[in-house]
């Protein structure tokens, strides 16, 4: 293993950046697995780091393929999760919403630049995303459909589903997407989690993460049985929205078969306790996203299922 | 008169309400949209809705038309001092069009976008942010820029930037509104968390110079500058490399040569200048830093640069 400061950016006030990367194996450029890009991001570090010590254990045991080269970050953006914020110290910017990036631009430009400069090139991307309401997700593998997307691939993760998203606007500036249109096949792994550690979630996604690198040839592993994964289309979920808001409690877990009609979760008046809203499906499917915060708002997402 | 244009409840006992003002007087139908708040931290808008409804509150006979007056496109925001919507740190101007059917911030999205849309001249009012001071100017990409100049030029700002167009701006309220064949000027002026009188007077004879060539105001009106237009000039961006605190030596508006010494990024701790700022290139400085603390890429300043061969008028 060969650790490298990937990039670096002095601060007025605290230590210097430093975003390292942890390099296995020798040769072409193979794998590229990145974590926590936002200060809230625990989990997504947490996996990389557990993906350090099972590449370290590969590459001791000479499981690492000839002529493969797989690099991990575990965190681009800890001076943000050392203060508790979700984006970037200074100005709230959002790191994964400057990619490419642009190395003479604003300083979230550059930290962008200097990331993607390293990971570009490689044939397989893999980033541990989050979602930006409080949740927890089924782990399951997401690809968005540029136009360069080979779907089929990501049953190689062994997960449960596999899901495609059509590129809205705002995406374009995010490093899945752009790693795509720079010839990378990308990934964005989903580990449940955010701002917690959930171990069975991470187990899930370091064997999924090492169940696809042995699928393509890049290292030696053996991996829990995997799921035949399905492949759906993100606009054929449905999203559960909250009619009312009030306090939440949901009724059901994810990974759940429902039926359409099925009461999933129940909101509640925050002072009297009165049941204001019962959140029922509307279409039967398996619960992949399920809210998790105390309070909830209207017109919130609670739930997403696929059909 | 006021109404609610949209409204989502919120978890304990408030319900957030996006508000408007209707003032209508006379027979024309003609009706402009006044536009701000979407971002938290910019109050600049703030005052200037307050100016033109006073002004025509108390001129009211002078009016034949309708002008909304949207002041606040995010009350949370601006109630506690959040660029983003508070709760989610979604910037609220990368939500449009939104969607009636989607979430709370989508449906308020296409709630705006429907009590907007139909408006003969729509103005989004921004005020920068905490970080950087804007001179009064309007911002429009490159293919909007023959519908909305003739606008624009009305307006009383110092400068008018083109710029290219860019996916991710598909996703703001002035490329929803334009898109849908709402004529809508993004206005930035000023600086976050301030208001600037100056800016706002200046602004305020802008809107009702357009109200009067619109056909919408009987009364007097000031007379408006002619503005720099950016088109057949280059921009030129200064950016910070070094970490510290930003000192400049140059002024706001000042016309600078390339090379020029504009400012110095000092080191508290060690007493040291640790970069010497200069002036990339000739020109106008439009924007200039106001938060003295910078990173490595922080921007410290923009320059527009004279029409290539000829001079500033």
């Amino acid at each position: 293993m060969k650790k490298k400061i990937l990039f670096s950016l002095r601060s007025p006030y605290r230590e210097q950046l430093e975003v390292t990367g942890f390099c296995f194996g020798h040769g072409k450029k193979s794998a590229a697995i990145v974590g926590a890009m936002r200060g809230n991001e625990v989990q997504q570090m947490y996996v990389c780091s557990r993906m350090v010590q099972e590449l370290k254990k590969l590459e001791a045991k000479g499981h690492i393929a000839d002529d493969c080269e797989i690099m991990v970050i575990p965190c681009v953006n800890y001076y943000s999760m050392n203060i508790g914020k979700r984006f970037w110290t200074m100005d709230n910017t959002d790191i994964n919403r400057m990619f490419p990036g642009y190395v003479q631009g604003e300083t979230t430009q550059r930290i962008a630049d200097g990331l993607f400069s390293k990971i570009q090139g490689y044939e397989y991307g893999i980033q541990l995303a989050s979602f930006y309401q409080p949740g927890n997700f089924l782990p399951h593998v997401k690809m968005m459909d540029t136009g360069f997307t080979a779907p089929a691939l990501m049953k190689d993760f062994g997960l449960e589903y596999g899901i495609i998203r059509r590129p809205r606007p705002y995406d374009t500036t995010t490093l899945n997407y752009n790693w795509q249109i720079w010839g990378t096949k990308a990934f964005s792994v989903y580990a449940n989690a955010t701002d917690i550690i959930d171990e069975n979630a991470a187990d899930e996604a370091v064997y999924a993460i090492l169940r696809f690198l042995d699928t393509q040839g890049i290292i030696s592993a053996n991996t829990p049985p995997a799921y035949v994964t399905k492949l759906t289309d993100e606009s054929k979920t449905s999203q559960i929205r909250s009619e009312a808001a009030g306090v939440f409690k949901s009724l059901i877990s994810i990974g759940k078969r429902v039926e359409r009609g099925d009461v999933l979760g129940i909101i509640s008046d925050p002072f009297d306790g009165e049941v204001v809203s019962e959140i029922r499906s509307t279409v039967s499917g398996t619960i992949y996203f399920e809210y998790c915060a105390p309070l909830i708002n209207s017109n919130t997402v609670c739930f997403k299922i696929i059909k | 008169m006021t109404e609610t244009i949209a409204s989502a409840a919120l978890a304990v006992h408030e319900n957030l309400n996006i508000q408007k003002r209707r003032i209508q007087k006379g027979e024309k139908k003609t009706r402009l949209s006044l536009v701000t708040g979407t971002h938290g931290d910019e109050l600049e808008g703030q005052y200037l809705a307050y100016m033109v409804g006073s002004f025509i509150d108390q001129n009211i006979d002078m009016l034949d038309g309708i002008v909304d007056i949207y002041p606040a496109l995010n009350p949370m925001g601006i109630d506690s001092i959040t660029r983003g919507i508070p709760m989610f740190d979604l910037d609220m101007n990368r939500v449009f069009p939104g969607s009636k059917n989607g979430t709370m911030a989508e449906m308020l999205c296409a709630s705006i976008v429907d009590d907007i849309s139909g408006s003969d001249v729509c103005i989004d009012v921004h005020s920068s942010n905490i970080f950087l001071k804007e001179i009064p100017q309007i911002r429009m990409s490159a293919p909007t820029a023959q519908t909305l100049l003739p606008y624009a030029i009305l307006m009383n700002v110092d400068f008018i930037w083109i710029h290219d167009a860019a996916t991710v701006l598909e996703s703001t309220l002035a490329h929803t509104l334009n898109t849908r064949g709402t004529k809508t000027l993004v206005v930035e002026m000023g600086v976050g968390m301030r208001i600037t009188k100056e800016y706002c007077r200046q602004l305020f004879d802008g809107v009702m110079y357009l109200m009067k060539e619109l056909g919408m105001w009987k009364g007097e009106i000031a007379s408006v500058r002619e503005p720099i237009v950016s088109e057949g000039r280059e921009v030129g961006f200064v950016n910070s490399d070094a970490a510290g605190i930003f000192v400049p030596c140059a002024n706001f508006g000042d016309t600078v040569k390339k090379g020029d010494h504009i400012g110095d990024v000092v080191d508290p701790l060690t007493s040291e200048v640790v970069e010497k700022v200069k002036a990339v290139c000739d020109g106008l400085i439009f924007t200039l830093r106001e938060y003295p603390v910078v990173y490595g890429g922080s921007l410290l300043a923009r320059i527009l640069q004279p029409v290539s061969g000829g001079e500033d008028k």
